[in-house]
């Protein structure tokens, strides 16, 4: 065979061979370019999606302020009781001195005001209630424009519709013109997104609340998830007798991680609020709920990573008269570690995205302050974008965006120190 | 060639350290020992030879219990330590496999510092009161798997960062740092260069003078270098056992004959 010119028998020169070569290669090139469409269609999706949300998003990051001088009048300010002042009366009196021209007129003076957000009055009774000797002083405040005044600055109101159709007639796009002529408006970086908790106001509303939510629920997932699984991977992989009872178990967690999230959440609703009467709305809960979920995961990942360990390593320990107990915890678990963390971690980012669960257990309540302990009601993430996906206020369209940015931040720096940890302390056996 | 005279018995002989008697190795349905007889001497070395999968690491791994941690394996017949039933129920298989230490094919020691891969067993077995004495004890296993002088300067460097050569000195080390009476050895070299081969089978020689050393091996060159014993091994039998000088040159089963002839195996 490898001598064809005195044998004979195989031709490779023969012109069919030739065909079938050509056919070979183009069939190789054919696979080689359905393979880039692929990967160019996932990845143009991907941009797609990442665009379309930045370019809505990216108005949440900023937010418009006016700048005021504000008269504390202690005509309407009681230094006794500054808690009770009228202070929606003290920014109209601001607003007459600088349309002094509208003085008169309740109904004008009315649409004026709305100009500022409707949140301005307290955050300035908060600074006074901190500070009464301000009362009878005239301070610089910024505070917040209302939403549609805020759209209008981000150029999100077309001035060309029709004022019929308009949400802001023309006097009111002239009044905040005049203002942004004084110079008052400014535009600064919406750090509020994340230091507020939500509000009914989108130019108020902010994420702290959620992003504690979430934090608190994370925890008690992983408090609960990481030790159960943990214990439970060791017992099955390490010390359970390979009986039926054991494959059966085997079988089951395998199907638990594939139970649709929302069924963990009827059962944490039935079971923990139903028959403990737990909160409703409480991180701590909606973290129980989530370990449920994590836990097959984890259980799965750390007994992928303990399998990982090689057999000679056992041996070894083993060999030297170490007991099965030293065996797992002295060598093979922390081997197993940086794998256990990373599919942790993995676990961990699918519970913070998780939306439906923590939809029935009622953490997609409107709570305006951030949660203090994990006992408290408080929304999450995922459930605060749903609820702001599903406000009418146009603010909150942005916001939406903004919030699932936030949270995709999140998951990419989770996953992006579980691909660290991966590299770090992959092994070479 | 032989350093034991063809006829064995001239030879000194030693006090027995491990006696088997009739033991049966079963892996599920699989007969992998059958009915093997041996008397394994103190301060010899003692080489299992045979063809591949005949049975060899089985009955090794049968001497520390070390088959204990496979599930399907099922061993039957009397093992005897010093007199000794080891699969007695009084029998702890966690002390007896510091009382038999053994060293694997492939070198394996921990990733962890080479100090801590020898003192990990004393640790365990909680051999040293202070740390004063868990160095000497360190440095004397060292010293005997004939490695301190390489590593001396490096104790804290990790293990997994020597030549095989030395890895498989430093698990040599590891195994005689719990002081043990009787060295098992499964194809020690297989994973060596000749260099490195040469130099463990030195130290082989050496740890004959306080060690009971059974060594698996698939080269007869290497059973006839440093075994004073040597058994052959054909499909779970025990076909031979003897001086090795006697089993190279005068075998009595026509079965030897042929594997050490080169004819089967
Ligand atoms: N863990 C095991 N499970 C099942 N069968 C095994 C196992 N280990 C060895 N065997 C079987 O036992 C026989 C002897 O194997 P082994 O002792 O490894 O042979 P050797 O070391 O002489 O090459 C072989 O037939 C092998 O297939
Ligand atoms: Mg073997």
């Amino acid at each position: 065979m490898t001598d064809q010119t005195s044998s004979g028998s195989f031709d490779w020169t023969a012109p069919e061979f030739a065909a079938r070569l050509n056919k070979r290669k183009r069939s190789q090139i054919a696979l080689k370019l359905a393979g880039l469409a692929a990967i160019t269609i996932a990845f143009g999706m991907l941009f797609l999606l990442v665009a379309s949300l930045i370019s809505t998003g990216r108005h949440a990051f900023t937010q418009t302020f006016v700048q005021i001088e504000v008269f504390l009048d202690p005509a309407h300010i009681d230094s006794n009781d500054p808690a009770r002042g009228n202070y929606r009366q003290v920014l109209t009196d601001t607003m007459v001195k600088l349309f002094p021209d509208v003085a008169d007129d309740r109904a004008e003076l009315r649409r004026l005001t709305t100009i500022l957000s409707n949140g301005a009055q307290f955050s300035i009774r908060d600074s006074v209630v901190a500070d009464p000797a301000l009362i009878g002083q005239t301070v610089a405040v910024r505070v917040p424009v209302s939403d549609p005044y805020d759209q209008l600055n981000k150029g999100l109101i077309d001035r060309e519709t029709p004022e019929a159709n308009r949400r802001l007639k023309d006097d009111e796009i002239a009044n905040f013109d005049l203002l942004k002529e004084l110079g008052m408006v400014s535009k600064p970086l919406n750090r509020w997104l994340i230091t507020n908790a939500d509000s009914r106001f989108p130019e108020l509303a902010g994420l702290k609340g959620a992003i504690i939510g979430s934090f608190y629920a994370l925890m008690t997932c992983f408090l609960l998830a990481f030790p159960i699984g943990i214990g439970a991977a060791i017992y099955l992989e390490e010390f359970a007798p390979k009986s039926r009872v054991s494959d059966l178990i085997e079988i089951n967690i395998n199907n638990l991680a594939a139970v649709p999230s929302v069924v963990f959440g009827l059962l944490a609703l039935a079971v923990f609020l139903g028959w403990f009467g737990m909160p409703r709305s409480a991180p701590f809960v909606g973290g129980m709920t989530l370990a449920l979920m994590t836990l097959p995961t984890i259980i799965i990942a750390t007994r992928a990573a303990l399998k990982a360990v090689p057999p000679s390593i056992r041996e070894a320990a083993l060999g030297v008269g170490a007991s099965k107990h030293q065996v797992v915890f002295g060598h093979v678990l922390p081997l197993a570690m940086p794998g256990i963390l990373t599919g942790t971690i993995i676990g961990l980012a699918q519970a913070l995205g998780e939306t439906a669960p923590l939809l029935l257990i009622g953490m997609n309540a409107f709570i305006t302050s951030a949660p203090a302990t994990p006992f408290d009601s408080s929304t999450a993430l995922p459930t605060q974008i749903f609820i702001w996906a599903d406000s009418p206020e146009r603010g909150f369209v942005s916001r939406t965006s903004a919030a699932i940015l936030v949270l995709l931040t999140f998951l990419i720096f989770m996953n992006a120190i579980a691909i660290f940890l991966r590299n770090k302390f992959e092994r070479k056996w | 060639m032989y350093d034991t005279p063809a006829s064995g018995k001239t030879a000194v002989t030693h006090e027995v350290k491990i006696a088997a008697r009739k033991v049966n190795v079963f892996y599920g349905d699989t007969h992998a020992i059958k009915d093997v007889d041996v008397e394994i001497e103190d301060k010899t070395v003692t080489a299992f030879i045979g063809p591949s999968g005949c049975g060899k690491s089985t009955f090794l791994r049968c001497l520390n219990r070390m088959n204990d941690t496979i599930d399907i394996c099922r061993v039957e017949g009397l093992i005897a330590l010093d007199g000794e039933d080891i699969y007695a129920p009084s029998i702890d298989p966690v002390q007896l496999r510091a009382k038999v230490g053994m060293v694997f094919q492939k070198p394996n020691p921990f990733p962890k510092s080479i100090y801590e891969n020898v003192a990990y067993g004393p640790k365990i077995h909680g051999m040293a009161r202070t740390r004063a004495e868990l160095d000497e004890i360190v440095e004397r296993a060292l010293r005997r798997g004939a490695i301190w002088d390489e590593v001396k300067d490096r104790l804290q460097e990790p293990g997994t960062g020597l030549s095989g050569g030395q890895q498989q000195r430093l698990c040599i080390a590891r195994a005689v740092a719990t002081e043990p009476e009787v060295l098992l050895m499964d194809e020690p070299c297989s994973a060596l260069d000749p260099i490195a081969t040469a130099q463990v089978e030195e130290l082989i020689d050496e740890l004959r003078e306080q060690y009971s050393v059974v060594i698996v091996t698939h080269s007869m060159q290497q059973a006839a270098r440093v075994s004073q014993k040597t058994a052959f091994f054909h499909l779970g039998n025990l076909v031979e056992f003897g001086e090795t000088g006697q089993i190279f040159t005068n075998p009595h089963d026509p079965r030897t004959e042929s594997y050490i002839t080169g004819r089967i195996g």
